[in-house]
């Protein structure tokens, strides 16, 4: 981004003005749709504003950690990819992704959104890995949030793949669900200059000064944190940025819940 | 599926020379300069189109002219069997390359030296033919972009499945080749209005007057699909229009 439309953006939310009209805690029209892909075991599509996130889930087997015979593995990966944005590139996995995916994980995990004993085949020998791949379409910022809320869904999407005989038969689909429990939804709120807002664009987390991103789960305990960016927050401004995400998260947990 | 070494019917109850239902469209990515979407039966293809910009790194840069650069890649959900690794393979890039050469013969880049036109080609769910549709979904967005072109670039598998010729293998005609050895899939790529081939490549077996005859009678295929592929553009622009985009 030029020098001159971060300083416009800047200066336009000094007055309280963001360039696509918002409110600083208005979040943009979110809509989720459930099952939209095929070849995987589970899928789910959000919009947010200009962002898009496809998350699909593929399930497979294999052997637990010595440590944890008993339990299957989730995880959460995303990549930052460049159909979706010109900043973006090819190659290796940047940081950001790496973030990005880290703080969705760490929020699934935990807040034992599965329960990993339910994914165990024979103990010590086999067991399911979940796997959730983010892959952003659009990316007009947010994407943590938009990302988390894809996972979920498509979490609660998936079905079994049949398996027998040692064999994963992924043409078939068995009617049994994963035990998807606690559901953690992140809230990201960014400062710039005194100004703080939730839901940022990409423009304005371009320009943001801090950023934070509170997960948290229905009775409204916090189950990750994440804080970005390079200026400080203080003790108050953690306050008030928790009780924004908290607030936020309840109107997406039901956006979430009426799409599933 | 049958084992016979006749294949009498197609198993989805189309005809030979039949495509599965297809839609396209354009302007799909909101960021990118150009971009388009294309869905055969269950393969579905986005392509955005960034640029002409600064070419990175900078020895590739060509001083003569602008370089069309196109990357090919699954998403780790979208291959029928196990999750596929993020990030490029042996075949994605060999995908990648052979879809560059696809389009290159159609975009006139001379006005854009040192310059890429970046075609960043997703699939969220493919049931073969993706390299096709990963075309198709390129030469909308090219088109959408604004890249001067000389014609679209229409793209289909064609083949031979038992003793039948046919146009758009789906993975369940593909497979049957595994045990019947009978199975000859061929991704075409075409410039309709000159019927030039710009990709061709082929696994299984066939004898020479079968591809020519193949590739001949699945002419009016590629001219059907490239107008759905106007049609995409045409929309999109009418939808602008009227102010809606």
């Amino acid at each position: 981004m030029t020098y001159t439309s971060k300083e416009h953006i800047i200066s336009s939310l000094k007055k309280g003005v963001r360039l696509d009209g918002r409110k600083p805690y208005e979040f943009r029209p979110v809509s989720i749709v459930t099952g939209t892909i095929s070849t995987a075991e589970g899928s789910a599509v959000v919009r947010c504003g200009d962002t898009e996130v496809i998350a699909g889930v593929k399930m497979a087997i294999g052997k637990p950690y010595p440590d944890r015979p008993n339990s299957g593995t989730l995880s959460v990966n995303a990549e930052l990819l460049p159909i979706s944005n010109p900043a973006f590139e090819s190659g290796p996995p940047s940081t950001v992704s790496i973030e990005l995916a880290r703080v969705i994980d760490r929020g699934v995990r935990e807040s034992k959104t599965i329960d990993e004993s339910a994914l165990c085949v024979t103990p010590g020998e086999a067991v399911w890995m979940v796997n959730v791949d983010l892959c952003p379409l659009n990316t007009d910022g947010n994407l943590i949030d938009v990302g988390a809320l894809a996972a979920i869904a498509a979490l609660k999407n998936t079905r079994f793949p049949k398996y027998e005989g040692g064999q994963v038969d992924y043409k078939t689909k068995t009617d049994k669900q994963l035990p998807v429990g606690i559901i953690p939804i992140p809230v990201t709120i960014v400062k710039v200059g005194d100004v703080i807002l939730v839901d940022p664009t990409a423009d304005e987390f371009e320009v943001a000064d801090a950023r934070l991103t509170v997960t948290t789960e229905e009775d409204g305990t916090i189950c990750s944190l994440q804080k970005g960016g390079e200026a400080p927050l203080s003790l108050d401004e953690v306050g008030q940025m928790i009780d924004l995400a908290t607030a936020q998260a309840k109107e997406l947990r039901a956006i979430l819940v009426k799409a599933l | 599926m049958s084992s016979d070494l006749k294949y009498e019917k197609r198993h989805d109850g189309r005809d030979w020379l039949e495509t599965r239902p297809i839609e396209a469209k354009a302007g799909v990515i909101k960021k990118a300069d150009g971009s388009g979407y294309f869905k055969i039966g269950k393969t579905e293809a986005y392509a955005a189109v960034y640029g002409p910009r600064e070419m990175h790194p900078k020895f590739l840069q060509n001083p003569k002219g602008g370089v069309l650069r196109c990357n090919y890649n699954m998403m780790p959900f979208s291959g029928a069997g196990e999750r596929v690794r993020p990030g490029p393979s042996r075949r994605s890039k060999e995908i990648s390359m052979v879809t560059d050469k696809s389009l290159v013969p159609v975009v006139n880049l001379d006005d854009f030296p040192n310059a890429v036109v970046d075609v960043y080609i997703e699939l969220p769910q493919t049931d073969a033919g993706s390299r096709c549709a990963g075309i198709c979904a390129a030469a909308i967005a090219l088109a959408d972009a604004g890249i001067q072109m000389k014609d679209m670039v229409a793209a289909i598998s064609v083949g031979k499945v038992g003793d039948k010729l046919m146009v758009d293998l789906d993975y369940e005609e593909e497979a049957w080749g595994e045990h019947s050895g009978l199975v000859a899939d061929i991704p075409v790529a075409m410039v309709p209005s000159t019927g030039e081939i710009t990709l061709l490549q082929m696994d299984g077996k066939i004898t020479k007057e079968d591809l020519l005859k193949a590739i001949e009678q699945a002419r009016p295929v590629f001219e059907k699909i490239a107008e759905v592929q106007r049609q995409a553009i045409k929309d999109k622009f009418a939808r602008w229009a009227r102010g809606e985009e």
